[in-house]
């Protein structure tokens, strides 16, 4: 059936059966393909965007669950790339492989909204749902810190 | 480059003594041939090329596009390679762009992309393929200006005559410099060192703009006009076969389009598909239910009794047997006979699962007999060869797009998901096909890192040096994938067993066979994960023997510097360089475990529960040590800290070296801690990231803190490139557990430490 979505402040109306996962109607009826499937069971937040603008692991989210609601992914969080969290992410040249970095960019920009200085202990907590296999772990951290000087500049 | 001096070690070492063991375990390469057995990417099929026209091209605005024809992976290869060029090319860094090269390697050499290779092969074929392009633009401008070639000269990504005050942008001398002959090899000349602006230096990721705006195509991200979407329900047991298939619930479901068997084959199976059901839909999520909805019965054949647990006894029964002598100096039984002290140890190392973050995908199209794929894969060429025989093309009509890698790590070395893709594009007529797998797919159909038993004994003297030493190593080999195969290969002997440099003087090493009966393959480091397991935990337990300190013992035992060439110790493989410009250098082993000893402070007091660890391992002719500092509370682990110093020889670029690290460890701490992949009844007992645990952010050490050791003469890339993407992991594990031994008492034996250490 169809539905209207509201994605990157544009409705979008695709056909498909409602009760699928966001993300694959991002991926697969959309053409967003910057969120990524991992697990399919929210266990290592590739798949994060921002419903809302809470954090949300769209690979758990039926599209169904998502109307009405503003949905932001990663080619959405800023108009030209100049969110804090992507300014630092380049500077810091955080990622290796990169194929996580959406989902961990997008949790970052969300723990950020509501905790413009986190501690490292809040970043474990926040980042601990997002898994990379490359271990840019510390690169993570040490990004979302510059993101926070960035944002408070 | 010059050759390193090579001490203590004769012509005879190749030739004769050590012949009769080296033949015993070498690859078919006569022994007489050794003088002119190729090395390094002279050994690689395909070898390299330096051809400025295969890997330079700038545009009349100026853009220079690097095409790079290895996979990136994350380890920063299309960075890395494109600031070789733009380098010795004298480009401007943000006019620079990459492309990726299609596979065909008789185009574009080796692409291969596993080995931690790349750079260590292709940096002086970059370095005169941009040389070259240099060359040209510099001779078009002469050319243009009527002055002889010696009097111009290239800044930066602009050519310039001092004498009259004339410049030409790379963009406008773009056409000119195109029309040119390619100079001859010998006429170029390579930037001295000191000319260098971006090598040893390092630039951001070429990637980081799209990487951080989702811009990026990984192989699951690729999408065509009309292409349908498939997953497949492949047999759980390898060897196994559909018995009966209803599929009607499955057809009903929304979006699907058609099931279609694909045939099982023959085991070993190589980089054939599994064979299965495949569900082929209109969206990804229709194509899950549909497989959801199937009823298949199994055949499950030879190994559906495999089990982790029975088979770890098995292995420790061969391992406590004799078996294939690989390796030989002086007479270990008898001295580990006469010794004063003798000490033995089992170490068990379990299955482990790549689990790159994308899983495996690809999509095809097989029409009007051609075959165009894409895919996230590190053997291109292999893919192409594969695709072209399973499908019965021509080469030529075999099309091998390769997408950014969402990981690697080894199991994109093996195209079987490629062809899967391809032949379900065959079957619905030509129709594009995605193919993706699931984590579970993942989990329970990887190459699978081999399971190992390695049993280590030593004998001391009275002031407890080790004056014994044998090891036996169980475990199935790679070689098992392609033939039926229980012995380990040269190529994982040589992985920290047969070129094992320890200053003993009778060293004797065994591979007792073990049977494989699931898919063993590649996985980031390969054998030297159990070897350096085994073989750094069991030094830590000699120094307790001897009551001496760990890291002391550790130097003790590796002994003074000097010079050793690996084929005289029983490896002929050498992680395929030659052992002239490739000796093991004790010396610079010393240095890294004295970088990464005084990184963490070694011998500082710790406070109860609290320990330090360290190890050192040579692997893909490069050296790493790790010192690490744990706390136990409760049985569980933390780790606060690590230093870990890699001496890879000259660095390209540093900062990605850094990364290489930083993910060894991290990868490490989820080996050491939690991650194991168990089978019962021929099948994996894990489903996903919530019981196949792999590290994350709260297990990230507060501090890693890399040391990057440059030995003489790497600052003037004087001396032969190590690698990197693999060497950083080796260690790290038996770092961890001897800290851990160090905090508690207790001798972790076996992997992974999990609940080991709760009372």
């Amino acid at each position: 059936m169809e539905i209207t979505l509201n994605i990157n402040n544009e409705p979008v109306t695709v056909d498909v059966d409602p009760e699928t996962p966001l993300l694959w109607v991002l991926r697969d009826s959309v053409g967003l393909t910057g969120t990524k499937f991992g697990c399919g069971i929210s266990q290592c937040g590739a798949c994060t965007v921002h419903i809302d603008g809470q954090a949300a692991r769209s690979c758990d989210t039926r599209a169904s669950e998502a109307v009405g609601r503003q949905i932001t992914t990663i080619e959405g969080l800023s108009p030209d790339s100049s969110h804090p969290v992507q300014q630092a992410w380049k500077e810091l040249s955080v990622a290796q492989c990169g194929y996580c970095q959406s989902g961990q960019i997008m949790q970052a920009a969300a723990l950020l909204e509501r905790s413009p200085r986190p501690t490292d202990s809040e970043i474990d907590s926040a980042m601990y749902g997002n898994l990379c296999r490359c271990g840019t772990y510390l690169q993570i951290r040490a990004a979302i810190h510059r993101a926070a000087d960035i944002g408070q500049a | 480059m010059s050759r390193l001096p090579i001490l203590n070690v004769s012509r005879r070492g190749f030739l004769g003594g050590a012949g009769a063991l080296v033949l015993a375990v070498s690859l078919p390469v006569p022994a007489m041939a050794m003088e002119d057995q190729p090395f390094g990417a002279d050994a690689m099929p395909n070898g390299w090329r330096d051809d400025p026209e295969l890997f330079v091209s700038i545009g009349e605005d100026g853009i220079v596009t690097v095409t790079v024809h290895r996979s990136e992976m994350g380890q920063g290869v299309r960075t890395s390679i494109a600031m070789i060029i733009a380098d010795e090319l004298g480009a401007e860094w943000e006019q620079v762009r990459v492309a990726q090269a299609p596979g065909d390697e008789p185009r574009f050499g080796n692409q291969d992309t596993d080995g931690s290779r790349s750079i260590r092969h292709f940096f002086m074929p970059m370095r005169r393929a941009g040389a070259a392009a240099r060359t040209m633009l510099e001779q078009a401008a002469a050319n243009e200006w009527g002055v002889p070639v010696e009097e111009v000269r290239t800044d930066v990504h602009v050519v310039r005559h001092e004498g009259s005050g004339q410049s030409m942008g790379f963009g406008e001398l773009a056409a000119l410099a195109a029309a040119l002959e390619v100079p001859d090899r010998d006429g170029v000349r390579l930037k001295d060192p000191s000319e260098f602006r971006y090598i040893g230096t390092g630039v951001g990721l070429i990637d980081n703009q799209d990487i951080t705006t989702g811009n990026t195509t990984f192989g699951i991200d690729v999408r065509m006009d009309g292409m349908l979407y498939a997953v497949i329900a492949r047999p759980p047991v390898y060897g196994g076969r559909v018995a009966s298939l209803d599929d009607s619930a499955a057809l009903e479901i929304p979006g699907v389009e058609r099931v279609v068997q694909i045939d099982p084959p023959e085991i070993p199976s190589a980089f054939a598909p599994l064979g299965g059901v495949a569900v082929i839909a209109r969206n990804t999520w229709a194509a899950m239910q549909g497989r959801q909805a199937l009823q298949i019965e199994w055949e499950d054949g030879p190994n559906a009794g495999y089990d982790s647990e029975a088979f770890r006894q098995e292995l420790e029964t061969a391992a406590r047997g004799e078996g294939k002598l690989v390796r030989n100096q002086g007479d270990a039984m008898q001295a580990l006979a006469d010794a004063a002290t003798r000490v033995e140890a089992e170490y068990y190392i379990p299955h482990l699962a790549q689990a790159p973050m994308e899983p495996p995908a690809a999509v095809a199209r097989v029409a009007d007999g051609r075959c165009e794929v894409w895919g996230c894969v590190q053997a291109p060429q292999v893919t192409r060869l594969r695709l072209a025989e399973r499908l019965g093309l021509e080469y030529e009509d075999v099309t091998v797009n390769v997408t950014l890698l969402g990981g690697g790590f080894g199991r994109k070395s093996k195209p079987d998901f490629v062809l899967e893709a391809a032949i379900l594009s065959e079957a619905m007529g030509g129709q594009p096909v995605k193919v993706t797998w699931t984590r579970e797919d993942d989990l329970h159909h990887s190459y699978f890192h081999t399971v190992s038993v390695e049993r280590l004994e030593a004998g001391l003297d009275e002031e407890g040096r080790p004056v014994a030493w044998l090891h036996r190593t169980a475990a199935p080999t790679i070689g098992s994938i392609f033939a039926p195969a229980a012995e380990k290969l040269p190529f994982e002997l040589g992985m920290g067993l047969t070129n094992m440099p320890l200053d003993i003087p009778n060293v004797r090493a065994e591979n007792p066979q073990a049977q494989a009966h699931t898919r063993i393959g590649w996985y980031r480091s390969v054998s030297n994960i159990p070897h350096a397991f085994a073989i750094q935990s069991f030094i830590a337990e000699l120094a307790e023997a001897a009551g001496r300190d760990p890291k002391d013992y550790l130097l003790d035992v590796i002994g003074p510097p000097r010079l050793i060439n690996p084929v005289e110790l029983g490896d002929v493989w050498n992680y395929g360089e030659n052992p002239e410009n490739y000796p093991i250098d004790t010396g610079r082993m010393r240095r890294v475990i004295e970088a990464a000893a005084d990184g963490i402070g070694w011998g500082r007091e710790m406070p109860a529960g609290s320990g330090l660890g360290i190890a050192a391992h040579y692997s893909f002719v490069s050296y790493v040590a790790v010192a690490c500092e744990v706390q136990v509370e409760d049985g569980g682990v933390r780790i606060p800290r690590v230093d870990i110093a890699i001496d890879c020889g000259p660095q390209v670029n540093p900062d990605r070296v850094r990364s290489q690290m930083e993910g060894a460890v991290i990868m490490g701490i989820g080996q050491a801690l939690t991650s194991e992949i168990t089978f019962a009844e021929g099948r994996v007992v894990q489903e996903n990231f919530y019981d196949y645990i792999i590290a994350r952010m709260e297990d990230a050490p507060r501090e890693i803190n890399v040391h990057l050791v440059l030995p003489e003469g790497a600052e003037n890339f004087d001396m032969p490139l190590g690698g990197v993407g693999e060497p950083g992991l080796p260690p790290v594990v038996p770092a961890i557990t001897n800290a851990v031994f160090a905090a508690t008492g207790t001798r972790i034996r076996r992997l992974p430490i999990a609940d080991q250490l709760r009372t």
